[in-house]
């Protein structure tokens, strides 16, 4: 494969073909923040955290590092003060709908953002669609799925499918950042299948089972 | 009919067809385009096929069915040729009258254009100001040619661009002459088109892809659906001589699906093709293989973006793929896939018999050719028409337009949809032209020109515009997704007497993060009219935030 | 649409995941909606996993997963419409079926939608019912439009 040459933040970076900006990056140790990316996933590109600036022959722009093809010569800005007020703005949009998700109060105190800056909607899903994408990818379930568009787009459990295969996994629940894929989950139980889910296999018979962790539901998302 | 076999049977088929046709006889066209057919045009198209049976006329008289004239305003329209007499609001009960008169050569006055200021008539089309200042190439055709019907195109000398194409030039030839042309996309982004075909024709992979963006979600915007309607085959030949110069084997076209008449006349086009033989393989025996599909949208804006195009026809949710993949080199089930939109393709016949030396004559000095644009809003003569790149806006709004409505005086100009932007009618003797609309901070879109009049509050139409931008995002992206409603909302509130100290600075860290950290242009232009609003318009916007000082 | 037929649209499509859309269009056109049951036939006829048929069927608005009315009733809000008092036109619709957009009324007689733009701006602001144009529109000839559909 063959190497490639750019440069990040002043330091020239060695990458290989076929990487994206925020691989070589993350093997030289430069940090650029993400919220939907996972390493076991397909990259999104629907955070938009990870933007740099990108400047190839004279040009700038922004793009998501997480997707873009690094090449030779081009030159990545991982802040700067445009890329630092894309990613506060995100955040505050984020903060939005879940304004207390432990990532996203870090990633206010980097970015000076503001949590009570726009409307609040608190649904607590920031669709950033690692549950959807994990169970389609990783656990080839397909249990959880987005529906409709835009702003109203959101996540929803199959209730046929989420009834066998759920309870035994339980996977999505820690990866999602602000706790709201097991509520999400728990809900669809309580008024789809209620008292009818699958319970998993006792652990003597399994061959191998993940410890699982619950995280504590707070009031808040409680009363919802 | 049996399949055409080579370039020689093709010209003795056409040849026998004009044969057939007396230019003397006296034909009827009747528009069947979009805000006609709404106006019953086809009560009146049947009313003159009944007349003409009950009088038995059909030597004597041809009733013709036709795609959209282009004055949509003053519609039904009918022109009667030979002469092109331009008849105006027709109704059934006016066609015994313009029958008769016909027959005899003379002109049914009542029925034919007249100025609202003069009240001077216009009878030919070559004299009706809404008309006389177009320079038709495209759209031309519309009113000679019934879209059921293929001899009509070949009367008007269509699929000979096909032949020249394929019997007298390599692919690289073809190419060319659209790369010389210098024609740029019309679906909004301007691209050369003859690049983007190089691009595709260079990938790497075989299998090839070309596809028709027949999907127009862009407000206003009706053209491509008068052009693909009323001229089904002038987009295909333009498809397969584009799909020849890539080497693409399979094309889609790409378009709504509430539009029965339009599916009727695609599927009609594609079989009489296939039918015709320049559809399949080895078309006209020039060893060239080469089929098309139709495909529908669902009925959502952002499946007009390319990639998300692509992702529907592969049968998935229509998500942008960001560009850095770009489609040219992996696009539909990640092969090498060329779209361009309708009007794009249709001036691919033109260019390759005419040439690139022709098509580069007309113009300004980046943007060749002709555009069809639709005109709209509070003007007196909305409807269709094409004028040459470099046109000043003037002409388009006065000239062809006759103005403002209702005797109003114009305020704004608005471009592109809820993708372009506005701008003040000092600006007016600006060019029509790509990059100088852009810098103005009103691109040019797909075409839709509207008009605003002294009543418009532009608070108001920013608001409406990121409304129907709201239920057309597809949600994948933080910036579009969250960016728009939030802005949305800053707008509603404002147009409703609660705008708050701060909303200003909101709004122009949005539309600045919105436009440069979206996923696809549907988030990154959402805030161009915003941008255009606030550029122009700044001080109707400040009226509605209370001053220091002030409570609200 | 019975059953029969929407086994036959399926039948057409079985084996072909990229032919998902155009099935459900079909489908769509014929039955008015989108019954869950035959979701996941197609879902497993077609071989596209639930979830996807699902997000599909719930993200383009051509598509309902609810019974739709006896007569669809459309306000363009197009620009052009808006321009030329779609707004008004909309009010006047809502209040006299008493359905906001997307809804059915319980006698299942309108389902109304807004959208735009349907290519027939020269004659905004429009109603549509069951694909009629009736262009020019003024909120007073609302009511009598709307009385030739039982």
């Amino acid at each position: 494969m063959s190497e490639i040459v750019l440069k990040i933040d002043d330091r020239e970076v060695k990458a290989t073909a076929g990487m994206t900006v925020l691989q070589a990056a993350q093997q030289a140790g430069i940090h650029i923040p993400t919220l939907c990316h996972h390493e076991k996933l397909e990259a999104f590109g629907g955070c938009r955290l990870c933007i740099v600036e990108v400047e190839v022959r004279g040009w700038t722009s922004y793009v998501v590092s997480c997707l873009y093809p690094v090449a030779k010569d081009i030159v990545v800005r991982t802040r700067s003060a445009k890329v630092d007020k894309i990613r506060k703005v995100i955040v505050e949009e984020l903060m939005a709908h879940a304004p207390d998700a432990p990532e996203l109060v870090k990633l206010a105190e980097v970015y000076g953002a503001d949590r009570d800056r726009f409307e609040r909607a608190e649904s607590f899903c920031i669709v950033c669609g690692l549950c959807v994408r994990y169970c389609n990818e990783v656990k080839q379930k397909n249990a959880v799925g987005f529906i409709d568009n835009g702003a109203l787009r959101e996540i929803s459990f199959i209730p046929e499918i989420a009834k066998d295969e759920c309870w035994a996994c339980q996977e999505c629940f820690t990866i999602c950042p602000t706790s709201y894929a097991q509520a999400a989950y728990l809900l669809t139980e309580a008024l789809a299948f209620p008292g009818q889910r699958k319970e998993p296999v006792p652990a003597t018979q399994q061959p191998e089972l993940k410890p699982r962790r619950v995280i504590p539901i707070t009031p808040v998302m409680a009363a919802r | 009919m049996p399949k055409l076999q080579s370039a020689a049977e093709l010209k003795k088929l056409r040849a026998e067809i004009l044969a057939k046709r007396d230019p003397a006889k006296p034909c009827i066209a009747v528009c069947a385009g979009a805000a006609c057919d709404g106006m019953d045009s086809a009560a009146v198209a049947a009313a003159f096929l009944a007349e003409v049976a009950k009088q038995k006329l059909g030597g004597k008289l041809e009733v013709r069915t036709t795609g959209c004239h282009g004055y949509c305003e003053k519609g039904p329209n009918v022109v009667v040729t030979p002469g092109e007499i331009c008849y105006f609001e027709v109704q059934p009960a006016d066609v015994p009258e313009i029958i008769a008169a016909t027959l005899k050569g003379e002109v049914v006055e009542r029925l034919v254009y007249q100025d609202p200021n003069t009240g001077a008539k216009a009878v030919h089309m070559n004299e009706v100001p809404f008309y006389k200042h177009q320079t038709r190439l495209l759209i031309g055709d519309n009113p000679k040619i019934d879209p059921m019907r293929i001899e009509d195109y070949l009367a008007v000398d269509g699929y000979a661009a096909l032949v020249k194409a394929l019997t007298e030039m390599t692919p690289e030839q073809v190419l060319d002459e659209v790369k010389k042309a210098n024609l740029r996309g019309r679906g909004g982004g301007g691209f050369p088109a003859g690049s983007k075909w190089e691009t595709t024709r260079n990938a790497p992979e075989k299998t090839k892809y070309v596809i028709v963006n027949g999907h127009e979600g862009e407000s206003a915007a009706f053209m491509d659906r008068a052009m693909l309607t009323g001229n089904p085959h002038k987009v295909l030949e333009g498809l397969i001589i584009g799909a020849y110069a890539i080497g693409a084997q399979k094309g889609f076209m790409y378009t709504r699906h509430d539009m029965p008449l339009l599916e009727k006349h695609v599927r009609n086009a594609l079989a009489e093709a296939a039918e015709y033989g320049l559809l399949g393989k080895n078309i006209l025996g020039s060893g060239f293989d080469f089929e098309c599909e139709l495909h529908f949208d669902v009925g959502i804006f952002v499946s007009g973006e390319s990639s998300a195009l692509m992702r529907s026809i592969e049968g998935n949710p229509p998500e942008p793929r960001p560009k850095y993949i770009r489609t040219s080199v992996s696009g539909i089930w990640d092969k090498p896939s060329n779209l361009n939109n309708v009007e794009t393709w249709a001036n691919v016949p033109q260019i390759i018999t005419k040439g690139a030396e022709w098509f580069t004559s007309i113009g300004s000095e980046r943007s060749k050719g002709t555009k069809l644009i639709s005109l709209s809003g509070n003007v007196v003569n909305s409807g269709i028409v094409e004028v040459p790149m470099g046109t000043p806006l003037r002409t388009l709004v006065f000239d062809i337009g006759g103005g403002v409505r209702d005797g109003k005086t114009l305020k704004a100009i608005h471009f592109g949809g809820a993708m372009g932007g506005s701008i003040p009618v000092d600006l007016i003797d600006a060019p029509l032209d790509f990059d100088g609309m852009s810098k103005l901070g009103a691109p040019i879109g797909a075409g839709g020109l509207l008009l605003m009049d002294e009543d418009t509050d532009m608070v108001e139409v920013a608001r409406y515009l990121l409304d129907f931008l709201v239920n057309e995002s597809c949600g994948k992206c933080v910036p579009c997704r969250e960016g728009m409603p939030q802005m949305l909302h800053i707008l509603t509130n404002m147009t409703e007497g609660k705008g708050r100290t701060g909303d200003l600075e909101r709004l122009e860290d949005l539309a600045e993060v919105t436009g440069l950290g979206s996923l696809c242009a549907l988030g990154k232009t959402s805030a161009d009219p915003l941008k255009s609003m606030l550029r122009y318009f700044k001080p109707e916007y400040e009226a509605r935030i209370p001053s220091a000082g002030e409570t609200k | 649409m019975s059953e029969k037929d929407i086994d036959g649209i399926i039948e057409k499509y079985r084996g072909q995941p990229s032919s998902l859309i155009h099935a459900l269009v079909e489908i769509q056109h014929q039955n008015h909606w989108l019954p869950r049951e035959v979701l996941h036939q197609v879902a497993d006829a077609l071989r596209v996993p639930f979830a996807q048929v699902m997000q599909i069927a719930s993200f383009y608005k051509a598509f309902s997963l609810t019974p739709k009315g006896r007569h669809e009733v459309h306000v363009c809000t197009g620009m052009t419409c808006h321009l030329r008092g779609a707004p008004k036109l909309q009010a006047k619709v809502e209040e006299l079926t008493g359905l906001k957009d997307g809804e059915t009324d319980a006698d299942s007689r309108f389902t109304f939608e807004t959208g735009a733009c349907l290519g027939s701006c020269s004659i905004g602001p429009e109603l549509i019912v069951d694909g009629k144009h009736y262009g020019r529109m003024t909120p007073e000839k609302v009511a009598d439009v709307l009385k030739r559909y039982e």
